[in-house]
């Protein structure tokens, strides 16, 4: 074990701990934006950059493996200082438009200005405003918002495999892109979100189909309800509506989705959703009452039962369905009705 | 599943067959893909060249319907090259013998040609398999869609026992399952011969157990199948339908002869949406979805996972199991139940696999069944030490050819399956524009050579004929399939299952046949 201090308060960790790992032991935050546990550190942003008693440079706590006798201090004025320097850069050609961006208040950029009090870029770069990337139908890449963290392309590479898109182009011109200057719709993306999903900022952003502050939203945890992988998800909801999906780290799926589970969730609220029961009547199906359609249904229980018995009753459960909708089908099927004539399409 | 699915990013080996693993369960396509780049060896088995093929270290494009024969082939090389555990067929195992015999004609040679892939390729993914610390195989509906479906599992299960990949940590033997729920509706006995917790309706003891538990008389005879009910209505022996959240007027084969029989029964649908088969309903309630209601799922690998509600239903549509309180109660048989929790108490106390399991326990993260005790932490490993039923069973299986591919007159063979954009019969994924941007609707997959002898041009119009009736669709002109094998995706109405035959089951489990269907292809005009 080694033991080092941060801000003063001693840690103990195992070797091949990094500072930022042995930080968040003991609840001290780092600032990151390139960061994320499942991938290799990349040290490529540098804001989680911390002091070393001793060193001369400031290195990036999430690089820097943990040593005996370490002393660390993460909001040091030097550490502050170069936090400060490193937010200028990035916002030298960032645009300042956070009244009307859609990442507003879960946007990394804008929390650490906040932070650091920076109101407005020290420095203006000279950049020219590059066309937004809006040809995959489902998430928009505005090149003009990036700041070159590269983590989207390490979750694509390292996670998701796909390798659909990698760093192009140097120095201020570094942007995200598939190769070969093909757009996204082009490119080998499978539209999985998953970069669109860690984005620190409103580089990557879903194209939403209603009006949301993330403030406004609720989140609520649930399993998807495509595939049997069992991702766990989280809905993000506004006014009875859900209005985007974020991955959550389930067992199944540490924090990945795909396009299905995270950008096909429209039928859930869509206008063709049945909202009453509909009963044939002069061969049409019209809307009908609860009363009248669960009577309907259980008198044509009862006769078929009585004239053919309940084997001439068959249902067909449900695998989209919930474990307690099925167990109930089968309760109403074999001990209300008396048949076993219940199956479900495990075999389609 | 044996095994879970975080278990794939460790294996050793992987050996992928009948699934189309990064279409169909994405996330864990993308988790053979982060194996692979620790080291893993990848064996891909397909008719289709699917987007795993190009990472494999052994691809084999094999004819549909000849899979019993590639891992019979697979098992003679691990005999013949000494690469089988020895012990553990010895202490843990019956019926090897008959197994070994069996596999004795099924040489590479000999399946290669039935397969038409090459000898070697056979040779290198048995050594693959055989020769991993633990391997692991993935397979789905490519594998269980045949006449000899259940059979076909056999063998992969031959080659798991054989190897001693079973009850391993990395290893065993996983169905992915293709839907959110399928192994709950399973373990809640939505299939024809189960109560819930896989308890036979035939054993008198699990009869008397469940008329107790729920107070009334029970039949001990097993009920239909689906693809048995549907001929059943069209017979007249039943004449009331109630379908819940599926849409067979899509998803089952023969789709003429489902709606004649959809007809002619008095029919009951309750889904989110007036589906193909809703729109044939005399009448349809309407259900809440996913995001809408409390309770559970069951994930391929066991584990059950909270459901949460984060919105409201529309309308009056209401919970299913709300749905089945009214019409229990209407029927004469009393139920009271205020929410899925109170259902989920009562399931534990009659499933056996469930019964260690509360909502407090899985509210923080899932855990896989068996879970017998609220003490006990749950089953990621099945058959731990040695299979369940104390001795592994092995099955000689011998390879028979469909009779579907018996017909000059329809000479290829059509396949089956679904594509990423989309889920099942479309009914949740068409709602999404982007997705019907990507993936608008059904196609035909024309190797270049067919496409050349028929003078079929990508995106042509082209007409598919089977024994059952006759589509028409858009010609995608790709090498991804054989020479003779075309595939159409599923998830629309008028496509590939208005093709595929419904009378022929498999004779254990009573699947149909859905991927092997002899076709005929013609330009239209």
């Amino acid at each position: 074990m080694i033991n080092l201090k941060i801000n003063g308060r001693p840690v103990q960790v195992e070797e091949g701990t990094t500072v930022l790992q042995a930080a968040s032991k003991i609840g001290i935050e780092i600032p990151t934006f390139c960061n994320d546990p499942r991938l290799k550190p990349d040290g490529a942003c540098r804001i989680c950059t911390v002091e070393v008693e001793g060193k001369i440079n400031l290195p990036t706590a999430c690089t820097t493996p943990a040593e005996e006798g370490m002393s660390i201090w993460t909001e040091s004025p030097s550490v502050v200082e170069a936090r400060k320097e490193i937010l200028n850069l990035l916002l030298s050609k960032h645009p300042m438009d956070c009244l009307t961006c859609s990442k507003s208040g879960t946007c990394t950029l804008q929390d650490l200005c906040y932070k650091y009090e920076i109101k407005e870029p020290a420095y203006t770069a000279p950049t020219t405003v590059q066309p937004i990337d809006e040809s995959n139908p489902f998430y928009y890449s505005d090149p003009n918002k990036c700041i070159s963290c590269g983590k989207c392309v390490r979750v694509c590479n390292e996670l998701q495999n796909t390798d659909a898109i990698s760093m192009v182009e140097r120095g201020a011109s570094t942007k995200v892109s598939p190769p070969f200057g093909m757009s996204l719709e082009e490119s080998e993306c499978v539209s999985c979100g998953n970069c669109v999903s860690i984005c620190p900022v409103g580089a990557l952003m879903p194209k939403s189909k209603e009006k949301f502050r993330y403030w406004e939203t609720k989140a609520t945890q649930t399993t998807c309800s495509y595939c049997g992988v069992g991702c766990q998800l989280e809905l993000l909801t506004k006014d009875n509506k859900i209005v985007d999906v974020k991955p959550a780290m389930g067992k199944s799926n540490e924090g990945l989705l795909c396009v299905k589970g995270k950008f096909a969730f429209n039928f859930v609220g869509h206008p063709d959703r049945l909202t009453k029961p509909l009963v044939r009547k002069n061969g049409k199906l019209e809307e009908s009452t609860w009363e009248e359609a669960l009577d309907i249904v259980a008198n044509k229980v009862k006769e078929v039962k009585a004239e053919n018995g309940p084997n001439a009753i068959a249902a067909f459960s449900s695998a989209r369905a919930l474990t307690e909708d099925n167990y109930m089908m089968n309760k109403f099927m074999r001990a209300a009705i008396g048949t076993n004539n219940i199956d479900h399409c495990a075999r389609l | 599943m044996t095994n879970s699915i975080t278990e794939f990013k460790d294996a050793e080996a992987i050996f992928i067959t009948g699934s189309n693993t990064t279409e169909n369960h994405p996330v864990i396509g993308a988790q053979v893909r982060q194996a692979i780049r620790k080291g893993a060896k990848l064996i891909v088995a397909d008719p289709r060249e699917i987007p795993l093929a190009k990472d494999a270290d052994v691809f084999l494009k094999i004819k549909p319907g000849t899979s019993v024969a590639l891992h019979n082939a697979m098992l003679n090389v691990i005999l013949e090259e000494g690469l089988e555990d020895k012990e553990y067929i010895a202490n843990v195992t019956e019926d090897f013998e008959a197994v070994a015999e069996t596999v004795k004609k099924y040489t590479p040679e000999y399946s290669a040609a039935i397969c038409g892939v090459d000898a070697e390729d056979i040779r290198k993914a048995a050594r693959i398999y055989g020769g991993a610390g633990v391997a692991t195989i993935l397979y789905c509906m490519g594998i269980t869609q045949h006449v000899n479906g259940t059979e076909t599992v056999m063998t992969l299960n031959n080659l798991v026992m054989a190897t001693g990949n079973l009850g391993k940590k990395g290893g065993g033997l996983n169905p992915l399952r293709g839907q959110n729920n399928v192994q709950g509706a399973c373990d809640m006995g939505a299939l024809n011969v189960f109560f819930p917790g896989y308890q036979l309706v035939t054993n008198p003891d699990a009869v008397a157990k469940f008329e107790k538990a729920w107070g009334a008389k029970l039949s001990d005879q097993p009920g239909y199948t689906m693809t048995q009910a549907i001929p059943a209505a069209h017979h007249g022996d039943v004449k009331m339908l109630y379908i819940m959240g599926e849409n067979p007027m899509v998803s089952d084969p023969d789709t003429a002869h489902v709606k004649e029989s959809l007809e002619k029964a008095f029919l009951v649908v309750q889904d989110l949406f007036l589906t193909e088969t809703a729109e044939l309903a005399d009448v349809v309630f309407p259900a809440a979805a996913f995001a809408e209601k409390d309770g559970t799922f069951t994930n391929s690998d066991r584990t059950v996972q909270r459901v949460r509600k984060a919105v409201e239903a529309p309308g009056e549509a209401k919970a299913d199991w709300e749905i089945f309180v009214e019409l229990m109660n209407r029927v004469g048989y009393e139920a009271s139940y205020n929410n899925a929790e109170e259902i989920f108490e009562e399931i534990r106390t009659v499933t056996p696999q469930y019964a260690g399991l509360t909502y407090a326990r899985i509210e923080k993260g899932g855990i896989p069944w068996p879970c017998p005790t609220e003490d006990h932490p749950g089953t990621p490993i099945l058959h731990i030490g040695k299979p369940a039923r104390g001795k592994g069973l092995f099955k000689a299986v011998e390879w028979v050819e469909s009779s579907e591919l018996s017909s000059e007159e329809y000479p290829l063979v059509m396949t089956t399956g679904r594509i990423l954009y989309q889920y099942h019969t479309t009914t949740m994924t068409d709602r999404t524009e982007g997705i019907n941007k990507v993936a608008p609707g059904h196609y035909v997959e024309i190797n270049p050579a067919l496409a050349a002898a028929k003078g079929i041009a990508d995106g042509d119009t082209v007409k598919v004929t089977s024994r059952r009736g006759s589509i028409t669709t858009q010609a995608r002109v790709s090498d991804i399939v054989g020479e003779n094998v075309v595939f159409i995706p599923f998830h629309w109405a008028s496509g590939a299952n208005v093709l595929t035959n419904a009378d022929e089951l498999d004779p254990l489990c009573k699947i149909p046949g859905l991927k092997v269907t002899g076709v005929k292809v013609e330009k239209l005009a």
